[in-house]
């Protein structure tokens, strides 16, 4: 400090001298000195506390115990059991009954709506519309069966996974490969006129002769489709990869093969019960 | 203190600073990086861990390439709000393979540490393709060109071989066989029977993108695929001091 004050008398230099210029040696402020001194206090007794010094073998565990899986599950534990009572009883009640209790239908509604956020929004959407691929889940249109325990073996075991033998499968075949392009576009009028205007009402007719001779099994003779094998109704004018002309042609000649994964494996019994029975209360349970 | 006194002499000389100055970094740096070598609770030896097949590290590539660290995430910390997002807490040993590991603390989009098998293959392809299609709320771009670029393997032997530099154990007989594995795992009527033998039972063998030949969204799509699936978490039983 190059002024001169008063305090020179009072308050020793450091002894520093550069070009003339000294510095004053003042005492750290108290306040400042005792907050140091906690931290060092503090940063012993955390060490002491907590998993700290590298060892041979290991690191220190620390007087407390912390570990971060053990808290973890006792988190876990504790969320589970807030719930356990209310989630036994939606394991073991009959599907078709939890609609029945209120307080059960409530819960589940509720927590389902929480599990389909997190799961089964990214193909369904988060209201549950679907999108081109992906089932609507609010009409009336199921293609595996729509009461809450088709619904519940639809979750528990998906669509055509490779990763559960129970899963729904079916497999139409890729019809391009075994009929005549001509049969082809004959048929995909003849299923257009089923629930809409054809694209060529000519080929209709002929189109019904190919339809009884290759969809019907499975479609239905009316094409109503046919649950037991996820075969869809084709009357009904809803349609997951569309109905005009093009998409059906495409759908005809190469099939589709939609997956849904297994959730088995991910969620508890409690939880698929419960998305089972919020998607079943949307709107198009049956 | 006179030892206190002392600190003219290493401010008057810069060499013995320097040394002086690397001796303590050096120290600190011993202390907090050594250990992590040889400390048993730090190193896990988890069943199910294998390293990539050769066309899953292809399509981690791809992952690095294009950046999805920047937004993703690969680590389920162990939070109950992430595990029941996302599912079981991720394990140090889970990304033994992974050099350099793709932990990330950026989340614009969903962590992917277990986003294996959560979604089906025609999902990630029509994801990818326009994002919004499936998710109207998402921000993520559009990566419909990866389905277009076809990509033939061709330096996936020297791939490997750096991954084996840096430690991850791969045979010289899965070197060997790289271009092979590479494209039989795209084709389930292949003869997969060393890709099996090579990499276990449980490797995916699927036309991944739906559509023919190899293209980088085949690549991407068996390693987002796999991600996280290894472990199974029905028999491992977490050692709470870890």
């Amino acid at each position: 400090m190059s002024k001169k004050s008063d305090q020179k008398h009072e308050v020793e230099t450091t002894g520093h001298v550069w070009d003339g210029i000294e510095e004053y040696n003042n005492p750290l402020p108290r306040w400042w000195l005792w907050v140091l001194y906690a931290c060092i206090a503090w940063g012993i007794w955390y060490v002491i506390a907590y998993p700290a010094w590298p060892m041979i073998n290991q690191a220190t565990a620390g007087y407390k115990g912390w570990s971060t899986r053990a808290n973890i599950a006792v988190e876990l534990a504790e969320a589970e059991a807030a719930n356990a009572e209310i989630n036994a009883k939606l394991a073991s009640t009959e599907l078709t009954m939890i609609a029945k209790d209120p307080e059960l239908q409530s819960y589940a509604a509720s927590a389902g709506n929480a599990v389909f956020k997190t799961w089964c929004a990214q193909c369904h959407g988060s209201g549950a519309a679907g999108t081109k691929g992906y089932p609507n889940l609010l009409d009336n249109d199921w293609l595996w069966g729509g009461d809450v325990d088709a619904i519940h073996t639809t979750i528990r075991h998906g669509v055509r996974s490779d990763d559960d033998d129970d899963t729904r499968y079916s497999e139409m075949p890729k019809f391009g490969e075994i009929l005549e392009q001509e049969e082809i576009t004959q048929v995909v009028n003849f299923v257009m006129s089923l629930s809409g205007t054809p694209d060529d009402a000519s080929t209709v007719t002929p189109g019904s002769v190919v339809f009884a001779d290759n969809c019907a099994s499975c479609h239905a003779d009316d094409g109503t489709g046919d649950r037991e094998q996820g075969a869809p109704n084709l009357t009904d004018a809803i349609w997951l990869y569309g109905g005009d002309y093009d998409t059906l042609t495409q759908t005809v000649t190469n099939s589709r093969f939609g997956v849904m994964p297994p959730w088995s494996t991910r969620l508890s019994e409690a939880e698929m019960r419960a998305v089972a029975a919020y998607v079943h209360q949307l709107g198009g349970g049956e | 203190m006179a030892i206190l006194d002392k600190h003219a002499v290493l401010e008057r000389n810069i060499t013995l600073l320097a040394i002086c100055a690397f001796l303590v970094v050096s120290i600190g740096g011993i202390v907090q990086i050594a250990p992590l070598f040889w400390l048993e609770n730090t190193i896990e030896d988890v069943e199910g861990m294998r390293p990539y097949t050769p066309l899953e590290l292809t399509g981690r590539d791809i992952y690095i390439r294009e950046g999805c660290y920047v937004c993703h995430s690969q680590m389920i910390r162990p939070m109950r709000d992430e595990v029941e997002r996302y599912g079981h807490y991720s394990l140090a040993a889970e990304s033994k393979y992974d050099h350099p590991f793709q932990w990330g603390s950026k989340r614009t989009g969903p962590d992917l540490a277990r986003v294996g098998g959560r979604y089906s293959d025609e999902w990630h392809v029509d994801h990818l393709r326009n994002p919004q299609a499936v998710v109207p709320e998402s921000v993520m771009p559009k990566y419909g060109y990866l389905e277009d670029r076809m990509i033939d393997g061709k330096y996936i032997e020297d791939l490997l071989a750096t991954h084996r530099l840096v430690g991850v154990p791969y045979s010289d007989e899965m070197i060997e066989n790289a271009q092979a594995d590479f494209q039989v795992q795209t084709d389930p009527f292949g003869d997969t029977d060393g890709l099996f033998e090579r990499y276990g039972e449980a490797v995916p063998v699927r036309n991944f993108d739906g559509a023919e030949g190899i293209s980088e969204a085949d690549a991407l799509v068996a390693y987002l695929q796999m991600l996280g699936t290894l472990v199974d978490f029905s028999t491992f039983t977490p050692v709470a001091s870890r």
